[in-house]
């Protein structure tokens, strides 16, 4: 089964995100913060990574970058969510390694059409 | 297709309210020096909260909630400085969001001018027109183009760049999710492949023609190739069915020779046949309207943890008893008796166990004070600094809910009178700022909660006129200090020269006690005048269970509640007074107590009916004393309250039932409820008399 | 000895086992008992429990035919004395004295009471077509207790309402 990782320091989003992909038949494994978002990608093999990017003890984006030095972790698709669409947002993104982004407020169907971008 | 997350509301609202208090109290207490964290985890809670609400529609939330987070963000960054007026906006705007929460929680419109007001406010700050912040609310991306097309034939030319598999991105999933759109052919282009040799494993060589007949407009194809297109070229032309198809084919067969696992040229059939739907269908049967909360604990998980530990020793008690049982003989009655006791400890253990899941810090009372304190402190023009200790104190949820109101009256007294203004306090050689103190602490199973201010404290002489003037008490009357204190809590007692908002028109005070006896508890008052008050709250842990007196009447037992108890003693005849017909008074110290027989008044049968050699509990209820008598003092026991309204009905001077170890039932004594019923007896045997006795002794 | 054996032969609390009681039939079912010489009836369905007689706990200025309040499984119940209510023969508190404890529901609020009664007999099978009305005249029953009267036999068994039963009347201090 595909395995996700959703990494976002709000429980509503979190929970939301979970349940989405899980009723489309991925597993997921939540972390509260990029800290702990890290640790359980250290400890375990993804095959998505889906994480917000304001958020305490670690962003998300120095998360992406942190989570691209790992082997394991090199080609896994990264996504970003965040309610800013600009460009500039794009840019940190991509220069930390990420493979998209997804722009809240948060759809459940575009994001489950969207990941298929990346998984199967 | 179509997933509810409804279910998520009340998370969303439960975070929201935390984020909102995590919002306020940071506010509080930023100012220059504060680092970076703080400021950034107030943005983050205003983020979340605007995400949140988006998700969910709500879009007046939304909206203004990105004003608040715009200001946020450029405090956060550096951009704007962090200035005492801009916080007072943003807390005024923390009140907003509150509200517009609590409208969705409670399913009603909101519709507060402060938040029409608030937001305009917001704007200014900010310097955006109204016409400018819509355009920065984050839009939603989803491009809806209504425009119906007919089935056309987009050629699609891929040449990714050679890291692009380095992002995460791969170009199968890709045409994957490309292949939704419509009937897709897809066919890898080797030219740029390098030998062997000279190949990096981790590039990707290939590029692609697509071919895509869809009705889709050449966005929903950009769309799909977002997340790359700047890590690669892309073409998307259109051509005209029919003509494609044959070029393509020969090139297909050229390039199938080469070996490549994992690249495969087959034709991807259109997404009609894919096997990866969303299973909608559970979803739909999943999703349930979010109903009303019923109210919820949060319960830490240590106490949880504890409470399986008990259970499992209950278990295994029960297994060993039942053991017993299973070729029980005489001889085995001493284990039968030790594994009862057992029994009783484990459900003794649980039982506390659990009646402490209902238990929550009073932090979460005291929280809304410094707040409070703020504004006070800004309305009333003094400066006044709040001190809060205890706050791990635990008690009963339910108690914590209503002890607020009446807290919040007592700390408002204490700002408008309490408190004196700066001048004043100077020139009494005292700080000018004055200080309010919260503090909680368990004392004896109960609970105390004090008040405590720095300020003018209580003028006794000017209560004591005061109620002179309201006919409360004859001016000849003796009282103690304490007893002119009690008469704060009458009814319409207000001393207050003018009556301001903050405290209200005297009706705050004996609303408050009133609050608090219907809880099970009593206020106290000491004060020192110019020096300060102090009220002390004393509350029950929980309402359920009881601390205790057993006593006997005849053949009953009773259950006087402990905290009504001042003292139990044996009568000295001499003591004892009989004034005009019937009524007995005890002197106890400087009071006359009137005395109560329970088997008079309960028409019981009773061993002692003669008062001289009497056993007396002198208990005290809404500032009065009382000496009820009983035929003998049993145990002290925390019992459970059970109620007699549930199948019967109130009982006057009952407060409710419990049951005893022995398995009967003992009644629990009311003892306002006993002095009432005094006193309607009295009335009907003798009209003036005994009322009066009881009357006076306050 | 087997515990076990014999706690089915003892009935626990002072409950009585409606073993052996058929109850497939048509129509309704009635539990039947006694007060002094009469025959009275109540709806099965609302009989809880069947326990003999304790001592209750002393409601403080009840009227006299409440007796007073039990323990039952945790719950607090009161007990009322049918004969004393209705002044129906001479009250005694024998060995056979029975208590009927009745639960009956209404718009989700339940109340159970058990009721003082000299003994518990059969019980009865009737349709509603059984169920004929009492006289409107006659008797110290407050009428609005009587549902109506069953013929069982040569005797006639007064139907009671249990609703009634259960309504409390406001508690007044007697002097």
């Amino acid at each position: 089964m595909t395995k996700v990782l959703v990494v976002d320091d709000s429980n509503s989003i979190r929970d939301m995100v979970s349940f989405t992909l899980k009723s489309a038949g991925y597993e997921t494994i939540e972390a509260k913060d990029g800290q702990d978002g890290l640790s359980k990608a250290q400890s375990d093999g993804f095959d998505l990574v889906i994480s917000d990017v304001n958020m305490p003890n670690m962003d998300g984006i120095t998360l992406c970058q942190e989570l691209r030095k790992l082997s394991s972790f090199k080609f896994t698709p990264i996504l970003m969510l965040t309610t800013e669409s600009s460009g500039d947002m794009k840019q940190r993104g991509k220069a930390a390694g990420a493979t998209g982004w997804l722009v809240k407020p948060f759809n459940p169907e575009k994001l489950l059409a969207t990941i298929k971008r990346v998984v199967r | 297709m179509s997933i509810d997350l409804s279910q998520f509301i009340p998370t969303f609202l439960e975070e929201s309210v935390e984020g909102l208090e995590l919002m306020e109290s940071s506010l509080l207490e930023l100012d220059q020096e504060s680092d970076s964290e703080t400021i950034n985890s107030i943005f983050r809670a205003a983020h979340s909260i605007k995400g949140g609400a988006g998700t969910f529609g709500f879009n007046d939330v939304t909206e203004f909630t990105h004003l608040v987070e715009t200001l946020l963000d450029e405090m956060r960054d550096g951009r704007r400085k962090i200035d005492q007026d801009d916080v007072e906006v943003l807390l005024d705007s923390v009140d907003c969001m509150r509200l517009m929460i609590e409208a969705i929680r409670d399913e009603v419109t909101c519709e507060d001018d402060k938040i029409a007001q608030t937001s305009i406010l917001l704007e200014k700050t900010l310097a955006i027109s109204s016409h400018d912040s819509n355009k920065s609310v984050a839009a939603d991306s989803d491009k809806i183009d209504e425009s119906a097309r007919t089935a056309l034939c987009w050629q699609i030319r891929f040449i990714p760049q050679h890291h692009l598999v380095q992002t995460g991105n791969d170009p199968l999933l890709l045409f994957n999710a490309l292949s939704d759109l419509g009937e897709l052919s897809v066919f890898a282009k080797t030219d740029d492949l390098p030998s062997l040799s000279d190949m990096d494993a981790e590039e990707l060589y290939l590029t692609w023609k697509l071919e895509l007949i869809s009705d889709c407009s050449e966005e929903d194809i950009k769309e799909v190739f977002e997340w790359v297109e700047d890590e690669c070229e892309l073409i998307i032309e259109q051509k005209p069915q029919g003509m494609v198809v044959n070029e393509n084919v020969v090139n297909v067969n050229e390039e199938e020779e080469l070996p490549s696992d994992k690249l495969s040229n087959e034709i991807i059939p259109s997404s009609g046949e894919k096997t990866l739907e969303t299973k909608t269908n559970d979803s739909e049967k999943v999703a349930t309207k979010a109903k009303p909360e019923v109210g919820s604990i949060r319960v830490g998980v240590d106490k949880v943890d504890g409470l399986i530990n008990l259970v499992g020793e209950l278990v295994i008690t029960q297994s060993m008893l039942s053991e017993l049982g299973n070729d029980f003989e005489m001889s085995k009655v001493e284990r039968l008796v030790s594994g009862l006791e057992q029994l009783l400890q484990n459900t003794k253990e649980l039982q506390e166990s659990v009646m402490r899941i209902r238990m929550l810090p009073i932090s979460f009372a005291f929280n809304r004070f410094p707040r409070l304190v703020h504004d006070l402190s800004k309305k009333t023009g003094k400066e006044i600094e709040l001190i809060i200790s205890g706050e791990q104190t635990e008690l009963d949820k339910t108690v914590m809910e209503q002890i607020g109101d009446p807290l919040v009256h007592l700390v408002r007294n204490a700002a408008d009178h309490g408190i004196e203004s700066a001048d004043i306090r100077i020139a009494a050689g005292k700080p000018a700022k004055g200080t309010i103190t919260l503090d909680a602490y368990h004392q004896g199973g109960n609970i105390v909660i004090e008040v405590c201010d720095d300020g003018a404290g209580i003028n006794r002489d000017v209560i004591f006129a005061k109620a002179v003037e309201k006919n409360l008490i004859d001016a000849k009357d003796v009282l103690s200090d304490s007893q002119v204190y009690d008469l704060l809590f009458e009814a319409g007692f207000s001393t207050a020269a003018e009556i301001t908002d903050i405290s209200g028109r005297g009706v705050g005070m004996d609303v408050v006690k009133r609050n608090i006896q219907s809880l099970g508890g009593r206020i106290q008052v000491e004060s020192v005048h110019g020096k300060g008050s102090t009220f002390k709250v004393h509350l029950p842990l929980t309402l359920a269970i009881l601390d205790g007196q057993l006593v006997k009447v005849g053949s009953e037992t009773y259950i006087i509640p402990l905290i009504a108890i001042v003292e139990s003693l044996q009568v000295e005849s001499d003591l004892i007074n009989r004034v005009s017909g019937d009524m007995v008074l005890y002197r106890l110290r400087e009071d006359n107590v009137p005395v109560l027989p329970i088997y008079q008044l309960f028409e019981l049968s009773a061993e002692c009916k003669e008062v001289d050699n009497a056993l007396l509990v002198v208990v005290e209820a809404d500032g009065q004393k009382v000496g009820l008598m009983v035929d003998d003092l049993l145990a002290q026991q925390q019992v459970v309250i059970k109620s007699l309204a549930d199948n019967y009905q109130q009982v006057d001077g009952i407060s409710g039932a419990t049951i005893l170890g022995d398995g009967s039932v003992a009644m629990i004594l009311d003892i306002p409820g006993m002095i009432a019923l005094a006193k309607k007896i009295g009335k009907e045997n003798s009209p003036s008399i005994i009322q009066d006795s009881i009357g006076e002794n306050a | 000895m087997n515990i076990q054996e014999l706690a089915k032969d003892i009935p626990v609390e002072g409950e009585q086992a409606l073993e052996g009681i058929d109850f497939i039939t048509n129509g309704e079912q009635y539990l039947t008992f006694v007060l002094a010489k009469e025959q009275y009836a109540v709806n099965i369905l609302c009989v809880e429990e069947i326990r003999s007689w304790e001592n209750p706990t002393i409601i403080p200025n009840a009227p006299h035919y409440v007796k007073g309040v039990i323990n039952m499984r945790g719950i607090i119940v009161p007990i009322i004395d049918l004969r004393l209510k209705f002044t129906i023969g001479k009250p005694q508190y024998l060995e056979t004295t029975v208590v009927i404890v009745l639960t009956y529901e209404q718009d989700n609020k339940s109340r159970t009471i058990g009721f003082v009664v000299d003994a518990v007999s059969d019980v009865l099978n009737a349709d509603q077509g059984d169920i004929k009305k009492a006289p409107s005249f006659g008797g110290t029953m407050p009428h609005h207790y009587v549902e109506g009267l069953i013929n069982v036999g040569d005797n006639v068994v007064t139907l009671l309402s249990v609703l009634a039963l259960q309504t409390i009347e406001e508690h007044q201090r007697h002097a």
